[in-house]
């Protein structure tokens, strides 16, 4: 009988899809692919997330952003589960969300998650603010682990590449 | 000796030789040469951070005394550290934190991409998460060693009197003792002979490109760092991390 005021799983999902990332406050925690699973466990929702980096501060305000927001919408019971593998790529991030980051001005990864686009080459990333594809690297690592510091050579503007893992 | 045990001495020797060399990193914050570099030591820490952290739940957890990877981090002595000799050693100038940073990440990356395929499902998870990080690491700690070696006379003669200097600690990252046998017999560490082949080859490429001499692999190495015997210098660095925590133990974020 409780159960049933419960929302279903996709109505979760749709509480989660307003979820933003503290560091990137236009995407949601699933369209960054970090919620791996959700599953009923009687009147105890379990939730299954995945940490971007190792080291990634962010992590654990997220846990609390999410508790929060199911706690709000009535669910009283919930249990976060960490889990590693398989290890977050950014492949996981969705169209909407690439979407999102290039209108935020945040070049999205390019590209798929490969030991080649890890080791090899440095890709063409194009410009969040005008399109073009001069563009420059100028640091390996930016604002947080998961960016890097370009520059593009036509308008002149710094921006942030979301890189690939 | 049983094998959850020998796992847990190899998870703080894991553990701990990432968490002294983040601490080490971060103290250029706010010191580094060039505001990019400054950016890609503390993330580079970070990273390292966050793989200690991994690492020392579970060693934590396998004790099963109730203690956290905190508890661990900032209430044990320096005897009771696991960490590679190498990990610990003083910034120096530039060079000398570039080349035991490359020394360390090329021993990371083959260690951690042979852990990944551990019989042990959490080693393996943390392994592949951390290689991912790690790859980075190895890519620019070896740009660095060919800039500044193939680069003006002084930064050639400072990287190549840093390799030199650093020598002596990265023979330790090889070496092996009772605590490996039964995991290697296990499935669950890789045996360290393929992966000193792989570091050598490694190092040896990267000082060619980088017109530096690379030292003898056979020369003196020291060792002791993984059962606990350490430089002077750990100490001064444990007691700037764990003081806070040892005098405020209530204090919270």
């Amino acid at each position: 009988m409780i159960r049933a005021q419960l929302p279903s799983l996709q109505g979760v999902w749709d509480i989660l899809d307003r979820v933003l990332d503290p560091e990137v406050p236009v995407v949601s925690v699933v369209e960054l692919g970090i919620i791996r699973d959700l599953e009923w466990q009687q009147q105890r929702l379990q939730v299954t997330l995945t940490p971007t980096y190792s080291g990634c501060p962010a992590t654990a305000f997220i846990e609390e952003e999410i508790l929060q927001a199911l706690h709000q919408a009535g669910i009283p019971d919930v249990q976060l589960r960490q889990q590693l593998a398989p290890a977050w790529t950014t492949d996981w991030i969705s169209e909407s969300g690439r979407n999102k980051l290039r209108d935020y001005g945040i070049a999205p990864p390019v590209g798929s998650a490969s030991k080649r686009s890890l080791l090899g080459e440095d890709p063409i990333v194009a410009c969040p603010q005008c399109g073009s594809e001069h563009t420059e690297r100028v640091s390996e690592f930016g604002s947080t682990a998961c960016k890097a510091l370009y520059r593009c050579t036509d308008c002149l503007e710094p921006f942030d590449y979301f890189k690939c893992i | 000796m049983t094998t959850q045990h020998a796992l847990t001495e190899y998870l703080l020797r894991l553990g701990d030789s990432n968490i002294i060399l983040a601490q080490r990193l971060c103290e250029w914050i706010g010191h580094a040469p060039v505001l990019e570099e400054e950016l890609a030591l503390g993330n580079v820490a970070l990273d390292l951070f966050g793989q200690a952290r991994s690492w020392l739940e579970y060693a934590a957890q396998l004790q099963g005394e109730g203690r956290s990877a905190d508890d661990l981090v900032f209430g044990r002595n320096e005897r009771e550290y696991r960490n590679l000799l190498i990990s610990e050693q003083s910034n120096g100038n530039y060079a000398d934190t570039l080349a035991r940073q490359y020394l360390f990440d090329a021993w990371h990356y083959y260690l951690l991409q042979a852990l990944q395929h551990s019989t042990d499902e959490q080693v393996a998870a943390i392994a592949a998460k951390g290689l991912k990080e790690v790859t980075y690491h190895l890519r620019r700690s070896s740009a660095w060693i060919k800039r500044l070696g193939d680069g003006t006379e002084e930064s050639h003669q400072k990287m190549q009197q840093a390799i030199d200097d650093i020598w002596t600690y990265s023979g330790e990252m090889m070496m092996t003792d009772a605590i490996d046998a039964p995991l290697v017999a296990a499935g669950i560490v890789p045996d360290m002979t393929a992966i000193t082949a792989q570091w050598q080859a490694h190092v040896s490429t990267t000082l060619t490109e980088a017109t530096l001499c690379c030292p003898a692999q056979d020369s003196y190495m020291q060792r002791g760092g993984k059962q606990g015997l350490h430089g002077e210098q750990l100490g001064f660095l444990l007691a700037e991390m764990q003081f806070l925590p040892r005098a405020y133990p209530d204090a919270v974020w």
